[in-house]
């Protein structure tokens, strides 16, 4: 991208209303994981310290599932950095945006990342938007409605009594399924999403309860999908 | 309280674990410049990081789950809305589950 790169306030303004579906969208699955977490004995000084903090829903949700006291540092750390592990291959996507912010600017709109206000971004990028105001305006409301929805999720888990499969909890799914519609460009995407979601399927079976299937899955895709490219010229 | 200073400890390792995977990977690509095949690669990257994530847990998860998935994104797909969007997924799992 040779555009220039802005940042105004007109666009930082429409990025917080823009999150504001996204804050009530994801709200159901920090309401969820507030629950899990006071469900696994922490308190609610660690759940709001682990949502600020982390950020990672998805992360957190697998290294709560198989938590113990005293805490398992190692394992938890295990589990962020794997299922994580996906932010480090996103950042990159985003170079041409965030090279137009300061080094500090960059690195903090970085350190709350998350899926939902990148695929959004990117979606934008990918149509020539060149305002970078719009990521930080998406990421800013959504860490605080985060922490809100897990401050609430925990406050609401001794006084519910949710089972298990719960329609509730298809709320987390659900945002990850509505988000790969916007991202799919047309029928080039399709060889690349099929082996990112059949390898995903094969690791996932052959290493369960680990969360090595995510970037297993999304490395296979990309790695068909470049092939594909190259070979068609 | 050694449960309380444990549970801190995992926290701060979960926190600075997550920060360098949202930092360390754009720091590295800003400083090596990658080939034509990474940069194509890294196209498919969204799309693909979500495929991934999304169809074990529709495998392993119930028949409702699925309902659900096609009701969110014909949602999204007309309504372009995240909210409204998870919101139907919700409902119609929901309604499945007291139908079936």
């Amino acid at each position: 991208m040779t555009a220039t790169i802005v940042f105004t306030r007109a666009t930082f303004w429409r990025g917080a209303r823009r999150s504001l579906p996204l804050v009530l969208g994801l709200a159901p699955f920090g309401f969820v994981t507030g629950l899990i977490t006071q469900h696994h004995g922490l308190s609610l000084a660690d759940c709001m310290l682990m949502n600020a903090l982390v950020y990672a829903g998805a992360g957190q949700l697998v290294a709560l599932a198989n938590w113990t006291h005293p805490a398992p540092v190692l394992a938890a750390a295990f589990a962020a950095f794997v299922v994580n592990m996906r932010f480090a291959l996103m950042g990159p996507v985003l170079a041409p945006w965030l090279a137009g912010l300061s080094p500090v600017k960059r690195y903090a709109s970085l350190a709350i990342l998350v899926d939902h206000t990148w695929a959004i971004s990117v979606t934008d990028m990918r149509k020539g938007g060149r305002d970078v105001a719009l990521f930080v305006g998406l990421s800013v409301p959504l860490w605080f409605g985060w922490l809100i929805s897990t401050t609430v999720g925990f406050l609401c888990a001794s006084t519910l009594d949710l089972p298990p499969h719960h329609p509730l909890f298809f709320g987390a799914l659900a945002a990850f399924v509505a988000l790969l519609v916007p991202l799919w460009r047309g029928r080039s995407d399709a060889l690349p999403w099929v082996v990112a979601g059949g390898v995903s399927l094969f690791i996932a079976h052959l290493l369960p309860h680990t969360s090595w299937y995510i970037v297993a899955g999304a490395l296979s895709g990309c790695l068909a999908g470049a092939l594909k490219d190259s070979w068609n010229g | 309280m050694g449960d309380e200073a444990s549970t801190l400890e995992a926290i701060a390792a979960m926190a600075a674990v997550t920060l360098a995977c949202r930092c360390g990977g754009y720091f590295l690509f800003s400083r090596f410049t990658p080939s034509a095949t990474v940069r194509r690669a890294l196209a498919h990257m969204p799309g693909c990081i979500f495929a991934a994530y999304v169809m074990p847990a529709l495998i392993a998860g119930p028949a409702s789950n699925w309902a659900g998935a096609a009701a969110t994104i014909a949602a999204m797909a007309l309504s372009r809305n995240l909210g409204v969007s998870i919101g139907a997924g919700v409902a119609t799992v929901w309604a499945v589950s007291l139908i079936a």
